[in-house]
């Protein structure tokens, strides 16, 4: 099956490349939806059966590859709405939706890989498409994004495979001829633990650039602000969950070695030092959509403190990581629309955004009570347990220091939510100020309230699906 | 025979720390290119030869005299000085990497693998470490581009290393050098030329908070 679908997802992005006419490009978006979520609905009744020796969908996998499809139907959507808006040239539009469709499947092909090196090869297909779709607008910033975004990604997938090169060092010694994740993690315990290490070091410091975490943040966040808001919401979300899903099938390896405890310690200051940047940024951030890409920072590193600290905190972290992909799509949407508005993007020229855009606005307000952990969104429930499992596992300070700086950042978030909503904007000539139907908002309202309903009565089915995914790790 | 081969590789490194001009650094680049075919030849001679053909024809081809001619027309096609500009003195840049050279020596030192070819280790680290020292101490775009040239060399010694029992990875090395060289240089020659008058970093420091 996963071959049928690579193979007509690439066609249709073939022929959106070259396809000239409209209706035809409306035509093979929806084609391609349908297809990702026949193959979705297939992985999900077709549970752990390899296919093509590469691809096995496990929970993890089939975890996200469900986010994907939900996330991609908006984004299709919002990308149309985001076309129309500037009159693209077909061209320009060809390539924006080809590069959309390479980076979808190659995300949901690197979320069922079962191989460490494919699983790299199809992340560096999406450091590939993503660029094209950063480089939309054609001007000198989104240049300088674009450059800078494929010049970390290079490095630190090269980091990527350097690590790999040492962990396979490290299998040959304990027996081991392949690199399956499944071979490496029942060979884990036998191996050369400073190989280990090393490998470690590389491949978490490789995979950062797509998690958004420090030291490799800074590539994302010049793509989220630089690419157009739908693609950004796809960056922010689902391209964020690759690199979340590349750290965690190598967690499990070292889990089942000798250096879990050092690896915890390095992944646990990964994210407070992720959380720090973040607050230190949201402080003083000028820019509305890099405020919500640092945003991302913050939820990844709340992430990784969660999966560091163990017990309930596990489980934690992957809730909060699905929730965080639905949440943030819809900030970024909603984004949109924005600077359709005020054709700018800085907080000090946004405003008064009630009297332009009453149903916007209220997406903003509920997506900053969502996004800031505010009960009765569903990430409260996801932070709180990740808080619990710093309590459990003896972290006191830690816990102390991220609620003061998430406190900061909630003070930060809210105060340039607020600004925009209801301060009127500076030398803003509101004469020819474009309506914006209410109907473009639906999207966001639905994933925003899926946040709120799977945060707070998580269906029996996604328990089931989450346990199974830490079921490898040791208790 | 590959003792040598990896040793003069790693006297072009400490060479590129006081070379001047970007012609320099293509030639360096470009004869690393021979070194690696030379030790991929002696090292990976049984392998099977399908493999073997293609990681020669990368070395060979690809890594001699596709990506130097390609960095040249760059050159050429921006009007790019020739001077490296490195914001620190040479002399201080040969010390560095000697330093970096030596670091990597002590560290393979205290690592007890019969399994392991120390030399590829301690050259494939050198070639990694010197390539980022390159790419944070030059100001010219086209360097950094030039930096990672010389961190994907490093890689590849580094998967020699590992190649005779996993032919596989080394394949993949070659895809990501095709990959990722391709799309960098091509984005280069292709937009920041037109767009910038100068490659110069310091044209790609808008993007901030």
């Amino acid at each position: 099956m996963i071959g049928y679908y690579l193979t007509s997802a690439f066609i249709i992005s073939i022929l959106l490349f070259f396809n000239k006419n409209l209706k035809v490009n409306y035509l093979l978006t929806i084609l391609f939806m349908i297809l990702q979520w026949g193959f979705t609905i297939y992985e999900y009744n077709h549970k752990n059966i390899t296919d093509l020796v590469y691809f096995t969908p496990d929970s993890l996998a089939i975890i996200f590859l469900v986010i994907l499809s939900i996330v991609c139907i908006p984004a299709f959507y919002h990308s149309h709405i985001f076309c129309n808006s500037t009159k693209e040239i077909p061209y320009n539009r060809g390539i924006y939706f080809a590069a959309m469709v390479i980076l979808l499947t190659s995300l949901s092909a690197a979320y069922l890989s079962n191989h460490i090196a494919i699983t790299w090869i199809f992340v560096e297909l999406t450091t590939l498409s993503s660029s094209a779709l950063i480089y939309h607008r054609r001007n000198s910033l989104s240049l300088e994004g674009t450059w800078k975004y494929i010049f970390v990604c290079s490095i630190s997938i090269t980091l990527v495979f350097i690590g790999i090169l040492f962990l396979s060092l490290a299998v040959q010694q304990s027996g081991g001829t392949d690199l399956f994740y499944k071979g490496l993690f029942s060979k884990a315990a036998g191996m050369n633990v400073f190989w280990v290490k090393l490998a470690f070091l590389f491949i978490f410091t490789g995979y950062t650039s797509k998690a958004g975490l420090v030291p490799m943040y800074t590539a994302g966040i010049d793509a989220k602000d630089k690419a157009p808001s739908p693609a950004a919401a796809l960056f922010g979300s689902v391209l964020m969950n690759i690199g979340f899903i590349g750290i965690f099938r190598f967690y499990e390896i070292i889990s089942a070695t000798s250096i879990l405890a050092w690896a915890n310690n390095i992944m646990l200051i990964t994210g407070v030092l992720s959380v720090f940047v973040a607050t230190v940024y949201m402080l003083h951030v000028k820019n509305l959509k890099r405020m919500f890409a640092y945003s991302s920072v913050e939820h990844m590193g709340l992430i990784m403190i969660g999966l560091a600290s163990g017990g309930i905190g596990r489980y934690a972290a992957i809730l909060h990581l699905i929730l965080h992909s639905l949440a943030k799509p819809a900030l970024f949407f909603q984004m949109g629309q924005v600077s359709r508005i005020y054709n700018s993007k800085m907080i000090y020229e946004l405003g008064d955004y009630f009297k332009y855009n009453l149903t916007g606005a209220l997406v903003l307000l509920y997506a900053f009570f969502i996004v800031t952990a505010m009960p009765p969104s569903g990430m409260f429930v996801s932070e709180f347990l990740i808080f619990r499992s710093l309590f459990e596992s003896g972290n006191f300070y830690v816990l102390v220091i991220i609620l003061i700086l998430l406190t900061m950042i909630i003070w930060a978030f809210g105060k340039n939510i607020f600004k925009m909503l209801f301060i009127k904007p500076v030398g803003f000539n509101d004469l020819n100020v474009e309506k914006i139907s209410p109907v473009e908002s639906i999207s966001q309202f639905v994933l925003l309230t899926m946040v709120i309903y799977i945060g707070l009565n998580p269906p029996h089915e996604l328990v089931l699906l989450i346990n199974s995914a830490i079921s490898n790790l040791p208790h | 025979m590959t003792n040598i081969l990896l040793i003069i590789f790693t006297i072009s490194l400490i060479y590129l720390g006081v070379a001047n001009r970007l012609k320099s650094y293509i030639a360096v680049i470009s004869f690393q290119g021979i070194i690696l075919f030379g030790v991929a030849f002696i090292e990976l001679i049984e392998i099977n030869w399908l493999n073997l053909v293609l990681i020669l024809l990368e070395t060979i081809v690809f890594k001699t005299i596709v990506i130097p001619y390609f960095l040249n027309y760059i050159i050429k096609k921006n009007k790019i000085t020739r001077e490296a500009e490195p914001f620190l003195p040479d002399f201080l840049s040969v010390v560095i990497i000697t330093v970096i050279i030596l670091g990597s020596f002590l560290l393979s030192n205290t690592i007890n693998d019969p399994k392991l070819k120390k030399i590829f280790f301690v050259v494939a680290l050198s070639a990694l470490f010197t390539g980022l020292y390159i790419i944070v101490s030059r100001r010219k775009i086209i360097t950094h581009v030039m930096g990672f040239l010389v961190i994907e060399n490093g890689v590849f010694v580094l998967s020699m290393a590992v190649g005779n029992e996993m032919p596989m990875l080394v394949n993949i090395g070659i895809l990501l050098d095709i990959f990722a060289s391709v799309f960098l240089l091509g984005i280069f020659v292709n937009k920041i030329g037109d767009v910038l008058k100068e490659g110069d970093v310091e044209h790609l420091s808008k993007l901030k908070d």
